[in-house]
């Protein structure tokens, strides 16, 4: 049961990661690495704020902000300084690296006890179950499991929505149409490379949010963290292709947060049946490559996963 | 409307691939005239085009519309006043986005997009109302992906997005020459209505002469990067595909002499 709840409650957290890396490869079809660095920005952020006693809304804003920040650089360095795009991600990331030292002032902070956006949550859940922990299905599960899962949850949910929303408006269709089509969306009078820019900064002010939620569940920030992220959240948005398809904004974004949360299930049992922990990234690297080369394999699977409905 | 004053672009200056596209074009659009460019391969008239639509910086000369200076305005900038349909198909429209969302964003073509909803129901109603007009039966497809389009529907709808909000000028890059014999011709058609309905000021590059002397209403001929002749009004209402054809071969002709021989005879022939 903790498996579970670990893996849904980290499968949250990270499809903040997901749609933001969703909206880098996906809708502006730029290949984004700067997300390594600014996952990690953003979890030093909201970990040295937490412990010099800030309040954790005000530590996750501007984890958020910093995460948009990097993905700003980014952005400019590629419309501005005519860097490629994959370049100008990895000198960002590089930076970062040293950056997130500077923030953290070492490569490790712990949060004993610090605040977090979970504290409400677990009040409540405290109080209606009046000891420190749930009975569910025979299962005994620990009160502040439960409430980081609840925050997480509504924070996601929440965020899914209003992003689905903004893609609808006339900023957020251009937007879209920037990563088709930027020939088109210049002659609309649209400035593509400002564009980029802002989908930049949105991206990566998830990606930031999302490591300022994952310093808080898993208790401590770490300079390392942020390795192999943007091929996690790539993974996770194939499988989510896999299963909704990626026809429009809607749909994607429920793939991104269902992908995310599947791929976390699928590790954590592939880790009980005795994976390596150290083969993760290697496992993970040969799956994208394997959806990159045959997606026909990867909706061949998502069917599988959908019960075969379109072989019936 | 449209003036343009010795404009001059040469690409990859100094190096064997040099390349001297437009070499001082003049050029007088006057308001509400359909003009067609025509001209040898690499005579520099698509190069025109793309300087009017802001797609390079020029090296020199001027390019005005109703006497605003535009020559250093950016690409985007310019859309507010020019509508652009491009020779390929699929360059002017987003093809994983709907129909309606595509339209969507040429309906604010050069203005501000905020948060508002892109689709409220009043845009869709005006939407399918001037679909209709195309009588391809697009309206009821309003929501799905323009990708799944053919060129030549894509084409039409390119062209009533650019002309969606009326233009100060419509630019046409070739907009036919990609589509198969009859969707050409429909869309040659369309652009003819389009244009007369809303008396559009209209620059079309075209390989078709057949479609230069029907369409428009005069016609610019380019050769080297320099506008060498026009035909207007009279001249224009006369001329026939085999007196362009044998302009080009005159031209041509010309060309084969030493430089200084074409000079004297150029004196004599005036």
């Amino acid at each position: 049961m903790t498996l579970v709840i670990g893996a849904f409650t980290i499968g949250f957290i990270l499809s903040l990661l997901s749609i933001g890396v969703w909206i880098s490869f996906r809708v502006l079809r730029f290949t984004d690495i700067t997300v390594d660095g600014s996952i990690t920005l953003g979890a030093s952020v909201a970990a040295i704020l937490l412990v010099r006693g800030h309040s954790p809304w005000a530590a996750t804003l501007a984890a958020t902000l910093a995460g948009g920040a990097a993905g700003l650089v980014t952005g400019v360095l590629h419309t501005r300084f005519k860097i490629q795009e994959l370049l100008s991600g990895i000198l960002v990331m590089t930076a970062l690296y040293s950056i997130n030292l500077r923030v953290m002032g070492r490569s490790n902070v712990p949060l004993m006890n610090a605040q977090s956006l979970s504290d409400p949550a677990a009040r409540m859940l405290t109080r209606l179950a009046g000891g420190d922990a749930l009975m569910i299905a025979g299962w005994r599960v620990p009160v502040q499991d439960l409430a980081m899962l609840l925050t997480v949850t509504v924070i996601v949910v929440g965020v899914a929505v209003l992003i689905r929303f903004f893609l609808m408006t006339h900023l957020g269709t251009a937007l879209r149409a920037t990563g088709e089509n930027p020939q088109m969306v210049r002659a609309q009078g649209i400035n593509n490379q400002t564009m980029q820019v802002f989908g930049l900064f949105c991206a990566n002010a998830l990606v930031g949010l999302s490591g300022a939620l994952l310093a808080q569940y898993q208790g401590f920030a770490d300079v390392q963290m942020g390795i192999g992220m943007m091929v996690w959240g790539l993974a996770s948005i194939i499988i989510g292709e896999a299963l909704t398809g990626r026809i429009t904004p809607g749909l994607a974004l429920c793939g991104a947060v269902m992908g995310t949360i599947l791929f976390r299930l699928l590790i954590a049992i592939a880790l009980r049946w005795g994976l390596n922990p150290n083969d993760l990234k290697l496992v993970t690297a040969l799956f994208v490559f394997a959806a990159l080369v045959c997606p026909s394999g990867i909706k061949a699977l998502g069917n599988m996963l959908k019960g075969r409905r379109n072989h019936a | 409307m449209l003036k343009i004053r010795n404009l001059a672009k040469t690409f990859f200056p100094g190096t064997p691939n040099e390349v001297r596209a437009l070499q001082g074009v003049d050029l007088d659009l006057p308001e509400g005239c359909f003009a067609a460019i025509i001209g040898t391969n690499g005579s520099g008239k698509s190069t025109l085009l793309n300087a009017v639509a802001g797609t390079f910086m020029p090296d020199r000369g001027e390019i005005l519309i109703d006497g605003v200076a535009i020559t250093d305005w950016t690409e985007y900038r310019r859309a507010q006043w020019v509508g652009r349909v491009f020779q390929n198909p699929f360059a002017g429209t987003a093809a994983q986005m709907t129909i309606a969302e595509n339209i969507a964003l040429a309906m604010r073509r050069g203005l501000r997009r905020g948060l508002g909803a892109a689709l409220k129901n009043s845009a869709r109603d005006e939407m399918g109302d001037r679909i209709r007009t195309l009588g391809m039966g697009l309206e009821d497809r309003l929501d799905n992906p323009i990708g799944t389009l053919s060129g030549g529907q894509r084409q039409a709808l390119t062209l009533l997005m650019a002309t969606w909000l009326r233009p100060k000028l419509l630019l046409l890059d070739e907009h036919t020459a990609a589509l198969d014999p009859k969707s050409a011709a429909q869309v040659a058609e369309l652009t003819r209505e389009i244009i007369r309905r809303d008396q559009l000021t209209a620059l079309m590059v075209t390989h078709s002469m057949q479609q230069a002397v029907q369409l428009p209403d005069c016609i610019i001929m380019m050769h080297k990067g320099q506008v060498v002749r026009q035909y207007r009004d009279k001249d224009k209402a006369r001329v026939r595909v085999p007196d362009l054809l044998s302009a080009f071969d005159r031209i041509r002709r010309r060309e084969q002499l030493d430089a200084a021989v074409a000079d004297i005879l150029n004196a004599q022939y005036r």
